[in-house]
Protein backbone atom coordinates (compact mmCIF):
# COMPACT_ATOMS: atom_id res chain seq x y z
CA UNK A 1 0.00 0.00 0.00
CA UNK A 2 1.34 3.21 -1.00
CA UNK A 3 2.00 5.97 1.85
CA UNK A 4 -0.41 9.01 1.82
CA UNK A 5 1.11 11.33 4.33
CA UNK A 6 -1.99 12.90 6.53
CA UNK A 7 -0.48 16.45 6.97
CA UNK A 8 -0.95 16.99 3.08
CA UNK A 9 -3.96 17.99 0.99
CA UNK A 10 -4.61 16.18 -2.23
CA UNK A 11 -6.37 16.16 -5.80
CA UNK A 12 -8.11 13.52 -7.53
CA UNK A 13 -5.75 13.63 -10.22
CA UNK A 14 -2.80 12.77 -7.75
CA UNK A 15 -1.26 15.89 -6.82
CA UNK A 16 -0.57 16.59 -3.47
CA UNK A 17 -0.26 20.42 -1.80
CA UNK A 18 1.85 20.65 1.65
CA UNK A 19 1.18 24.29 3.60
CA UNK A 20 4.56 25.92 4.06
CA UNK A 21 2.85 28.92 5.56
CA UNK A 22 3.23 32.65 4.16
CA UNK A 23 0.18 31.46 1.37
CA UNK A 24 3.05 29.03 -0.21
CA UNK A 25 2.03 25.54 -0.81
CA UNK A 26 4.26 23.16 -1.96
CA UNK A 27 3.04 20.82 -4.57
CA UNK A 28 4.44 17.76 -6.25
CA UNK A 29 3.08 14.23 -6.93
CA UNK A 30 1.70 11.31 -4.84
CA UNK A 31 3.52 8.06 -4.24
CA UNK A 32 0.64 5.94 -5.81
CA UNK A 33 0.93 8.31 -8.57
CA UNK A 34 4.89 7.66 -9.33
CA UNK A 35 4.51 4.06 -8.58
CA UNK A 36 1.90 4.20 -11.66
CA UNK A 37 3.90 6.18 -14.21
CA UNK A 38 6.94 4.14 -13.60
CA UNK A 39 10.70 5.48 -14.03
CA UNK A 40 10.45 9.64 -14.29
CA UNK A 41 12.53 10.43 -17.47
CA UNK A 42 11.59 13.68 -17.83
CA UNK A 43 9.82 16.37 -15.91
CA UNK A 44 8.87 19.87 -17.28
CA UNK A 45 8.25 22.45 -14.98
CA UNK A 46 6.38 25.98 -15.00
CA UNK A 47 8.40 28.82 -14.88
CA UNK A 48 8.63 31.21 -11.64
CA UNK A 49 6.20 34.05 -11.91
CA UNK A 50 3.47 32.17 -14.09
CA UNK A 51 0.37 32.70 -12.51
CA UNK A 52 -1.91 28.82 -12.34
CA UNK A 53 -5.59 28.15 -12.07
CA UNK A 54 -6.69 25.50 -10.02
CA UNK A 55 -7.29 22.55 -12.42
CA UNK A 56 -5.19 23.21 -15.05
CA UNK A 57 -2.38 22.00 -16.35
CA UNK A 58 0.95 22.91 -15.87
CA UNK A 59 3.39 20.46 -15.80
CA UNK A 60 4.30 17.35 -17.89
CA UNK A 61 5.78 14.21 -15.98
CA UNK A 62 7.34 12.09 -18.76
CA UNK A 63 7.91 8.68 -17.35
CA UNK A 64 9.04 5.34 -19.38
CA UNK A 65 5.57 4.46 -19.67
CA UNK A 66 4.01 7.77 -20.47
CA UNK A 67 3.59 11.66 -20.42
CA UNK A 68 1.57 12.19 -17.78
CA UNK A 69 -0.12 15.78 -17.41
CA UNK A 70 0.47 17.49 -14.24
CA UNK A 71 -2.46 19.92 -12.72
CA UNK A 72 -1.97 22.77 -10.40
CA UNK A 73 -4.12 21.96 -7.46
CA UNK A 74 -4.63 25.68 -6.75
CA UNK A 75 -4.54 29.29 -8.07
CA UNK A 76 -2.09 31.44 -8.40
CA UNK A 77 1.45 32.38 -8.83
CA UNK A 78 4.62 29.84 -8.90
CA UNK A 79 7.12 31.44 -6.84
CA UNK A 80 9.60 28.42 -6.93
CA UNK A 81 10.71 25.09 -9.11
CA UNK A 82 12.85 21.94 -8.21
CA UNK A 83 15.24 22.40 -10.80
CA UNK A 84 16.94 19.76 -9.19
CA UNK A 85 14.78 17.23 -11.37
CA UNK A 86 16.31 18.49 -14.34
CA UNK A 87 19.02 16.40 -13.22
CA UNK A 88 17.31 13.71 -11.31
CA UNK A 89 13.95 12.93 -12.17
CA UNK A 90 14.44 9.70 -10.39
CA UNK A 91 13.77 11.81 -7.42
CA UNK A 92 10.16 12.02 -7.94
CA UNK A 93 9.78 8.14 -7.41
CA UNK A 94 11.89 7.86 -4.78
CA UNK A 95 10.61 10.69 -2.96
CA UNK A 96 8.03 11.92 -3.78
CA UNK A 97 6.64 13.94 -0.97
CA UNK A 98 10.16 14.86 0.21
CA UNK A 99 12.81 15.96 -2.79
CA UNK A 100 10.67 14.76 -5.33
CA UNK A 101 8.63 17.85 -4.98
CA UNK A 102 7.79 20.20 -7.99
CA UNK A 103 6.84 23.93 -8.09
CA UNK A 104 5.92 26.07 -4.88
CA UNK A 105 2.55 28.42 -5.62
CA UNK A 106 1.85 31.53 -3.91
CA UNK A 107 -2.38 30.90 -3.31
CA UNK A 108 -4.61 33.75 -4.22
CA UNK A 109 -7.65 32.35 -2.52
CA UNK A 110 -7.05 29.77 0.04
CA UNK A 111 -10.48 28.90 0.13
CA UNK A 112 -9.42 27.00 -3.17
CA UNK A 113 -8.17 24.60 -0.33
CA UNK A 114 -11.41 23.26 0.40
CA UNK A 115 -11.88 21.71 -2.70
CA UNK A 116 -8.92 19.45 -2.11
CA UNK A 117 -9.09 15.70 -0.04
CA UNK A 118 -7.36 14.86 2.87
CA UNK A 119 -5.36 11.81 3.13
CA UNK A 120 -8.57 9.62 4.20
CA UNK A 121 -10.40 11.06 0.84
CA UNK A 122 -7.69 10.76 -1.09
CA UNK A 123 -7.29 6.69 -0.12
CA UNK A 124 -10.71 6.09 -0.95
CA UNK A 125 -10.64 7.68 -4.44
CA UNK A 126 -7.58 5.77 -5.32
CA UNK A 127 -9.37 2.65 -3.64
CA UNK A 128 -12.30 3.22 -5.74
CA UNK A 129 -10.40 3.50 -9.13
CA UNK B 1 -8.33 -15.55 -15.86
CA UNK B 2 -4.80 -15.07 -16.75
CA UNK B 3 -2.06 -17.53 -17.67
CA UNK B 4 0.34 -18.04 -15.03
CA UNK B 5 4.33 -19.21 -16.02
CA UNK B 6 6.29 -21.55 -13.97
CA UNK B 7 8.26 -18.70 -12.56
CA UNK B 8 4.98 -16.46 -10.78
CA UNK B 9 5.74 -17.22 -7.40
CA UNK B 10 9.72 -16.21 -7.69
CA UNK B 11 7.93 -12.96 -9.29
CA UNK B 12 6.20 -12.16 -6.70
CA UNK B 13 9.01 -13.02 -3.93
CA UNK B 14 11.11 -10.76 -6.21
CA UNK B 15 8.59 -7.76 -5.71
CA UNK B 16 7.79 -7.63 -9.18
CA UNK B 17 4.69 -5.51 -10.24
CA UNK B 18 2.87 -7.59 -12.29
CA UNK B 19 0.76 -6.87 -15.87
CA UNK B 20 -1.77 -8.48 -18.12
CA UNK B 21 0.22 -9.58 -21.29
CA UNK B 22 -1.75 -10.90 -23.91
CA UNK B 23 -2.85 -13.29 -21.13
CA UNK B 24 -0.43 -14.03 -19.61
CA UNK B 25 0.35 -12.03 -15.82
CA UNK B 26 3.95 -11.10 -16.37
CA UNK B 27 6.26 -8.97 -14.58
CA UNK B 28 6.65 -5.69 -15.97
CA UNK B 29 9.36 -4.46 -13.17
CA UNK B 30 10.83 -5.36 -9.95
CA UNK B 31 10.85 -1.74 -8.30
CA UNK B 32 12.88 0.52 -11.37
CA UNK B 33 12.70 -0.79 -15.29
CA UNK B 34 15.74 2.03 -15.86
CA UNK B 35 17.94 0.00 -13.48
CA UNK B 36 17.16 -3.55 -14.73
CA UNK B 37 17.65 -2.11 -18.41
CA UNK B 38 21.62 -0.89 -16.93
CA UNK B 39 21.62 -3.93 -15.12
CA UNK B 40 21.62 -5.81 -18.85
CA UNK B 41 23.65 -3.63 -20.34
CA UNK B 42 26.51 -3.37 -17.63
CA UNK B 43 26.59 -7.03 -15.88
CA UNK B 44 23.39 -9.63 -16.16
CA UNK B 45 19.88 -9.98 -16.26
CA UNK B 46 17.20 -12.58 -16.87
CA UNK B 47 13.68 -12.27 -18.26
CA UNK B 48 11.16 -15.15 -18.28
CA UNK B 49 10.42 -15.79 -21.48
CA UNK B 50 8.19 -18.99 -20.63
CA UNK B 51 5.25 -17.08 -22.03
CA UNK B 52 6.72 -17.65 -25.52
CA UNK B 53 5.61 -20.78 -27.78
CA UNK B 54 7.81 -23.43 -28.41
CA UNK B 55 6.44 -25.58 -31.82
CA UNK B 56 8.31 -28.82 -32.23
CA UNK B 57 8.03 -30.02 -36.34
CA UNK B 58 8.88 -33.61 -36.64
CA UNK B 59 8.64 -35.13 -40.22
CA UNK B 60 11.16 -36.39 -42.93
CA UNK B 61 9.22 -33.16 -45.31
CA UNK B 62 9.76 -30.66 -42.57
CA UNK B 63 12.75 -29.06 -44.25
CA UNK B 64 10.74 -28.97 -47.43
CA UNK B 65 7.71 -27.82 -45.63
CA UNK B 66 9.82 -24.92 -43.64
CA UNK B 67 11.07 -23.43 -47.60
CA UNK B 68 7.53 -23.13 -47.90
CA UNK B 69 5.99 -21.58 -44.95
CA UNK B 70 8.95 -19.19 -43.89
CA UNK B 71 10.15 -15.70 -46.42
CA UNK B 72 14.07 -16.54 -44.98
CA UNK B 73 14.98 -19.72 -46.10
CA UNK B 74 15.75 -22.62 -43.83
CA UNK B 75 18.07 -24.71 -47.01
CA UNK B 76 21.05 -22.26 -45.32
CA UNK B 77 20.46 -23.99 -41.72
CA UNK B 78 23.11 -26.80 -42.84
CA UNK B 79 24.86 -27.41 -39.68
CA UNK B 80 22.55 -29.08 -36.71
CA UNK B 81 21.77 -26.60 -33.71
CA UNK B 82 21.88 -23.08 -36.17
CA UNK B 83 19.14 -21.22 -35.96
CA UNK B 84 17.08 -18.38 -38.30
CA UNK B 85 15.13 -15.51 -37.60
CA UNK B 86 12.87 -15.08 -40.34
CA UNK B 87 9.25 -13.28 -41.38
CA UNK B 88 6.12 -15.92 -41.47
CA UNK B 89 3.88 -14.23 -44.14
CA UNK B 90 0.42 -14.37 -45.80
CA UNK B 91 -0.52 -14.71 -49.29
CA UNK B 92 -0.71 -10.77 -49.06
CA UNK B 93 2.91 -10.37 -48.14
CA UNK B 94 2.12 -9.50 -44.40
CA UNK B 95 3.84 -10.59 -41.77
CA UNK B 96 1.75 -13.00 -39.21
CA UNK B 97 4.24 -13.64 -36.97
CA UNK B 98 8.53 -13.38 -36.46
CA UNK B 99 9.80 -16.47 -35.02
CA UNK B 100 13.37 -18.02 -34.77
CA UNK B 101 13.39 -21.58 -36.55
CA UNK B 102 16.49 -23.85 -35.26
CA UNK B 103 17.65 -26.96 -37.05
CA UNK B 104 17.29 -29.87 -34.61
CA UNK B 105 18.37 -32.92 -37.07
CA UNK B 106 17.11 -33.72 -40.52
CA UNK B 107 13.39 -34.89 -39.46
CA UNK B 108 13.14 -32.29 -35.86
CA UNK B 109 12.93 -28.70 -36.66
CA UNK B 110 11.77 -26.05 -33.51
CA UNK B 111 10.30 -22.80 -34.05
CA UNK B 112 9.88 -20.14 -31.14
CA UNK B 113 6.72 -17.91 -31.89
CA UNK B 114 5.41 -15.13 -29.97
CA UNK B 115 3.07 -16.00 -27.28
CA UNK B 116 0.69 -12.89 -28.42
CA UNK B 117 0.56 -14.44 -31.80
CA UNK B 118 -0.29 -18.01 -30.63
CA UNK B 119 -3.12 -19.74 -31.52
CA UNK B 120 -2.99 -17.92 -35.52
CA UNK B 121 0.46 -19.18 -35.71
CA UNK B 122 -0.40 -22.72 -34.97
CA UNK B 123 -3.50 -22.49 -36.57
CA UNK B 124 -1.49 -21.30 -39.85
CA UNK B 125 1.34 -23.67 -39.27
CA UNK B 126 -1.45 -26.61 -38.88
CA UNK B 127 -3.04 -26.44 -41.44
CA UNK B 128 -0.24 -25.84 -43.63
CA UNK B 129 1.59 -28.89 -42.59
CA UNK B 130 -0.81 -31.07 -43.47
CA UNK B 131 0.23 -31.38 -47.31
CA UNK B 132 3.51 -32.18 -45.95
CA UNK B 133 2.97 -34.47 -43.49
CA UNK B 134 4.73 -33.06 -40.65
CA UNK B 135 3.53 -33.21 -37.24
CA UNK B 136 2.84 -29.99 -35.54
CA UNK B 137 3.79 -30.21 -31.35
CA UNK B 138 3.16 -27.73 -29.01
CA UNK B 139 5.32 -27.88 -26.03
CA UNK B 140 3.56 -25.52 -23.47
CA UNK B 141 5.85 -27.74 -20.96
CA UNK B 142 8.44 -25.80 -21.06
CA UNK B 143 9.51 -22.66 -19.19
CA UNK B 144 12.09 -20.17 -20.72
CA UNK B 145 14.46 -17.88 -19.04
CA UNK B 146 16.83 -15.22 -21.27
CA UNK B 147 19.67 -14.51 -19.15
CA UNK B 148 21.17 -11.39 -21.21
CA UNK B 149 24.40 -9.08 -20.84
CA UNK B 150 28.05 -8.83 -21.03
CA UNK B 151 28.13 -11.17 -17.84
CA UNK B 152 25.72 -13.23 -18.35
CA UNK B 153 27.34 -16.56 -20.05
CA UNK B 154 30.10 -16.45 -17.55
CA UNK B 155 27.43 -16.52 -14.43
CA UNK B 156 25.31 -18.97 -16.30
CA UNK B 157 28.72 -21.25 -16.62
CA UNK B 158 28.56 -21.21 -12.99
CA UNK B 159 25.17 -23.61 -12.89
CA UNK B 160 26.26 -25.88 -15.54
CA UNK B 161 27.61 -29.37 -15.23
CA UNK B 162 30.85 -30.28 -17.14
CA UNK B 163 29.18 -31.55 -19.93
CA UNK B 164 26.86 -28.87 -20.06
CA UNK B 165 29.55 -26.46 -20.09
CA UNK B 166 30.89 -28.14 -22.61
CA UNK B 167 28.50 -28.36 -24.83
CA UNK B 168 28.05 -25.03 -25.04
CA UNK B 169 31.64 -23.75 -24.88
CA UNK B 170 32.40 -23.10 -28.90
CA UNK B 171 28.48 -22.07 -29.49
CA UNK B 172 28.44 -19.13 -31.82
CA UNK B 173 25.44 -16.69 -32.30
CA UNK B 174 22.37 -18.27 -33.35
CA UNK B 175 23.00 -21.75 -32.37
CA UNK B 176 20.76 -23.83 -29.77
CA UNK B 177 21.80 -27.21 -28.81
CA UNK B 178 20.32 -29.83 -26.01
CA UNK B 179 22.35 -30.26 -23.17
CA UNK B 180 20.81 -32.52 -20.71
CA UNK B 181 17.79 -30.84 -19.78
CA UNK B 182 17.98 -27.62 -20.61
CA UNK B 183 17.94 -26.08 -24.50
CA UNK B 184 20.27 -23.97 -24.66
CA UNK B 185 20.01 -21.12 -27.31
CA UNK B 186 22.67 -18.05 -28.31
CA UNK B 187 19.67 -15.96 -28.93
CA UNK B 188 18.40 -12.98 -27.41
CA UNK B 189 16.34 -9.89 -27.82
CA UNK B 190 18.73 -7.22 -25.83
CA UNK B 191 21.83 -6.77 -28.39
CA UNK B 192 23.79 -8.30 -25.49
CA UNK B 193 25.94 -11.55 -25.07
CA UNK B 194 23.10 -14.14 -23.56
CA UNK B 195 21.47 -16.95 -23.88
CA UNK B 196 17.60 -17.97 -24.09
CA UNK B 197 17.31 -21.33 -21.78
CA UNK B 198 14.48 -23.81 -21.96
CA UNK B 199 13.39 -26.19 -19.30
CA UNK B 200 11.15 -28.60 -17.97
CA UNK B 201 8.90 -26.31 -16.31
CA UNK B 202 9.57 -27.64 -13.20
CA UNK B 203 13.08 -27.47 -13.28
CA UNK B 204 12.44 -23.33 -13.62
CA UNK B 205 11.87 -21.82 -9.84
CA UNK B 206 15.42 -23.64 -8.83
CA UNK B 207 17.22 -22.83 -11.76
CA UNK B 208 15.78 -19.07 -11.64
CA UNK B 209 17.24 -18.93 -7.29
CA UNK B 210 20.41 -20.05 -8.38
CA UNK B 211 20.59 -17.54 -11.31
CA UNK B 212 19.76 -14.95 -8.76
CA UNK B 213 22.36 -16.82 -6.29
CA UNK B 214 24.69 -16.23 -8.82
CA UNK B 215 24.38 -12.59 -9.15
CA UNK B 216 22.07 -12.40 -12.05
CA UNK B 217 19.50 -9.35 -11.69
CA UNK B 218 15.86 -10.12 -12.67
CA UNK B 219 14.39 -7.52 -15.41
CA UNK B 220 10.88 -7.22 -16.79
CA UNK B 221 8.48 -6.61 -19.51
CA UNK B 222 9.60 -2.67 -19.28
CA UNK B 223 13.30 -2.86 -19.48
CA UNK B 224 12.93 -5.79 -22.46
CA UNK B 225 11.30 -3.32 -24.60
CA UNK B 226 13.78 -0.31 -24.10
CA UNK B 227 16.28 -3.00 -24.46
CA UNK B 228 15.12 -4.23 -28.06
CA UNK B 229 14.47 -1.04 -28.94
CA UNK B 230 17.41 -0.02 -28.59
CA UNK B 231 19.08 -2.91 -30.53
CA UNK B 232 16.94 -2.27 -33.01
CA UNK B 233 14.72 -5.47 -32.65
CA UNK B 234 11.30 -5.54 -34.06
CA UNK B 235 7.94 -6.15 -31.54
CA UNK B 236 5.78 -7.73 -33.51
CA UNK B 237 1.92 -6.02 -33.41
CA UNK B 238 4.29 -2.62 -33.17
CA UNK B 239 6.61 -2.70 -35.89
CA UNK B 240 4.70 -5.00 -38.15
CA UNK B 241 1.76 -7.09 -38.34
CA UNK B 242 -0.30 -8.79 -41.06
CA UNK B 243 -1.31 -5.31 -42.62
CA UNK B 244 3.01 -4.15 -42.99
CA UNK B 245 5.10 -5.68 -45.57
CA UNK B 246 8.22 -6.90 -44.25
CA UNK B 247 9.46 -4.29 -46.85
CA UNK B 248 8.23 -1.93 -44.68
CA UNK B 249 9.44 -3.05 -41.45
CA UNK B 250 13.86 -3.39 -41.44
CA UNK B 251 12.66 -7.27 -42.75
CA UNK B 252 14.03 -7.40 -46.12
CA UNK B 253 17.51 -9.14 -45.26
CA UNK B 254 15.51 -11.86 -43.97
CA UNK B 255 13.67 -12.68 -46.87
CA UNK B 256 15.77 -15.27 -49.10
CA UNK B 257 15.00 -14.50 -52.56
CA UNK B 258 17.17 -16.44 -54.25
CA UNK B 259 17.15 -19.54 -55.64
CA UNK B 260 14.43 -17.81 -57.74
CA UNK B 261 11.91 -21.41 -58.05
CA UNK B 262 11.92 -21.72 -54.01
CA UNK B 263 8.16 -21.02 -53.42
CA UNK B 264 6.78 -19.01 -50.30
CA UNK B 265 4.09 -17.62 -49.27
CA UNK B 266 3.82 -14.33 -49.59
CA UNK B 267 6.33 -14.64 -52.69
CA UNK B 268 4.06 -13.32 -55.43
CA UNK B 269 2.91 -10.27 -53.18
CA UNK B 270 6.52 -9.38 -51.94
CA UNK B 271 7.74 -9.24 -55.53
CA UNK B 272 5.08 -6.94 -56.85
CA UNK B 273 5.49 -4.61 -53.36
CA UNK B 274 9.30 -4.62 -54.15
CA UNK B 275 8.83 -3.11 -57.43
CA UNK B 276 6.18 -1.07 -56.67
CA UNK B 277 7.86 0.40 -54.03
CA UNK B 278 7.19 0.29 -50.17
CA UNK B 279 8.16 2.57 -46.99
CA UNK B 280 10.71 1.95 -45.07
CA UNK B 281 11.32 1.60 -40.94
CA UNK B 282 14.13 3.97 -39.67
CA UNK B 283 15.65 4.62 -36.53
CA UNK B 284 14.83 8.41 -34.96
CA UNK B 285 16.77 10.80 -32.45
CA UNK B 286 15.56 13.33 -30.23
CA UNK B 287 17.93 14.81 -28.06
CA UNK B 288 16.24 17.32 -26.80
CA UNK B 289 13.73 17.05 -23.57
CA UNK B 290 10.60 14.70 -24.50
CA UNK B 291 9.81 11.04 -25.20
CA UNK B 292 8.91 9.50 -28.33
CA UNK B 293 6.29 7.43 -28.34
CA UNK B 294 4.16 4.99 -30.45
CA UNK B 295 1.62 6.32 -32.55
CA UNK B 296 3.04 9.85 -32.77
CA UNK B 297 2.79 11.40 -36.56
CA UNK B 298 6.13 11.52 -38.59
CA UNK B 299 6.39 14.66 -40.82
CA UNK B 300 9.00 14.40 -43.30
CA UNK B 301 9.50 16.40 -47.28
CA UNK B 302 6.75 15.55 -48.91
CA UNK B 303 4.32 12.89 -46.87
CA UNK B 304 4.05 11.33 -43.52
CA UNK B 305 5.05 8.58 -41.22
CA UNK B 306 4.34 7.17 -37.95
CA UNK B 307 6.48 5.74 -35.07
CA UNK B 308 6.08 2.34 -34.72
CA UNK B 309 8.37 2.53 -31.37
CA UNK B 310 8.98 4.73 -29.29
CA UNK B 311 11.33 5.37 -26.19
CA UNK B 312 13.23 6.84 -23.60
CA UNK B 313 16.28 5.25 -24.24
CA UNK B 314 18.08 4.70 -20.91
CA UNK B 315 21.98 3.94 -22.33
CA UNK B 316 21.74 6.83 -24.25
CA UNK B 317 20.25 9.49 -21.86
CA UNK B 318 17.71 10.80 -24.90
CA UNK B 319 14.42 9.37 -26.55
CA UNK B 320 14.51 7.38 -29.90
CA UNK B 321 12.39 5.27 -32.08
CA UNK B 322 11.40 3.23 -34.49
CA UNK B 323 9.15 4.87 -37.44
CA UNK B 324 7.70 3.70 -41.13
CA UNK B 325 7.88 6.56 -43.37
CA UNK B 326 8.18 7.01 -46.97
CA UNK B 327 11.21 5.17 -48.54
CA UNK B 328 12.75 8.99 -50.01
CA UNK B 329 12.66 10.59 -46.34
CA UNK B 330 16.45 11.65 -45.89
CA UNK B 331 18.21 12.80 -42.60
CA UNK B 332 15.95 14.91 -40.81
CA UNK B 333 12.24 14.54 -39.78
CA UNK B 334 9.38 16.53 -37.21
CA UNK B 335 7.44 14.22 -35.18
CA UNK B 336 3.95 15.63 -33.70
CA UNK B 337 4.55 15.52 -30.14
CA UNK B 338 1.40 16.95 -27.95
CA UNK B 339 0.38 18.74 -30.82
CA UNK B 340 4.17 20.76 -31.35
CA UNK B 341 6.24 19.75 -33.98
CA UNK B 342 9.74 18.72 -32.73
CA UNK B 343 12.73 18.26 -34.81
CA UNK B 344 14.70 14.55 -34.96
CA UNK B 345 17.45 13.13 -36.44
CA UNK B 346 16.80 9.76 -38.69
CA UNK B 347 19.41 7.18 -38.70
CA UNK B 348 19.25 2.97 -39.24
CA UNK B 349 17.06 1.73 -36.74
CA UNK B 350 19.86 0.37 -34.39
CA UNK B 351 21.22 2.08 -31.42
CA UNK B 352 23.01 0.52 -28.70
CA UNK B 353 24.83 -2.94 -29.21
CA UNK B 354 27.09 -5.28 -27.52
CA UNK B 355 26.89 -1.94 -24.34
CA UNK B 356 27.81 0.75 -27.26
CA UNK B 357 26.16 3.19 -29.01
CA UNK B 358 26.04 2.38 -32.83
CA UNK B 359 24.50 5.57 -33.78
Amino acid sequence: MSSIPTELKYASSHEWVRNDGDGIYTVGITEHAQELLGDMVFVELPEVGDSVTQGDDCAVAESVKAASDIYAPLSGEVVEVNDALADSPEQVNASPYTDGWMFKIKVSDESELDALLDAAGYKSSIDEA
Amino acid sequence: MAQKTALHASHLAAGAKMVDFFGWEMPINYGSQIEEHHGVRRDAGMFDVSHMTIVDLTGSRTREFLRYLLANDVAKLTVPGKALYTGMLNEQGGVIDDLIVYFIEDAFFRLVVNSATREKDLAHINAKAKAFDVTVTERPEFAMIAVQGPNAKAKVATLLTAEQQAAVADMKPFFGKQAGELFIATTGYTGEDGYEIAMPDEQAAEFWQKLLDAGVAPAGLGARDTLRLEAGMNLYGQDMDETVSPLAANMGWTIAWAPEDRDFIGRAALTAQKAAGTDKLVGLVMEQKGVLRHGQRVVVAGGEGVITSGTFSPTLGYSIAMARVPANTADTAEVDIRGKLVSVKVVKPAFVRMGKKVI
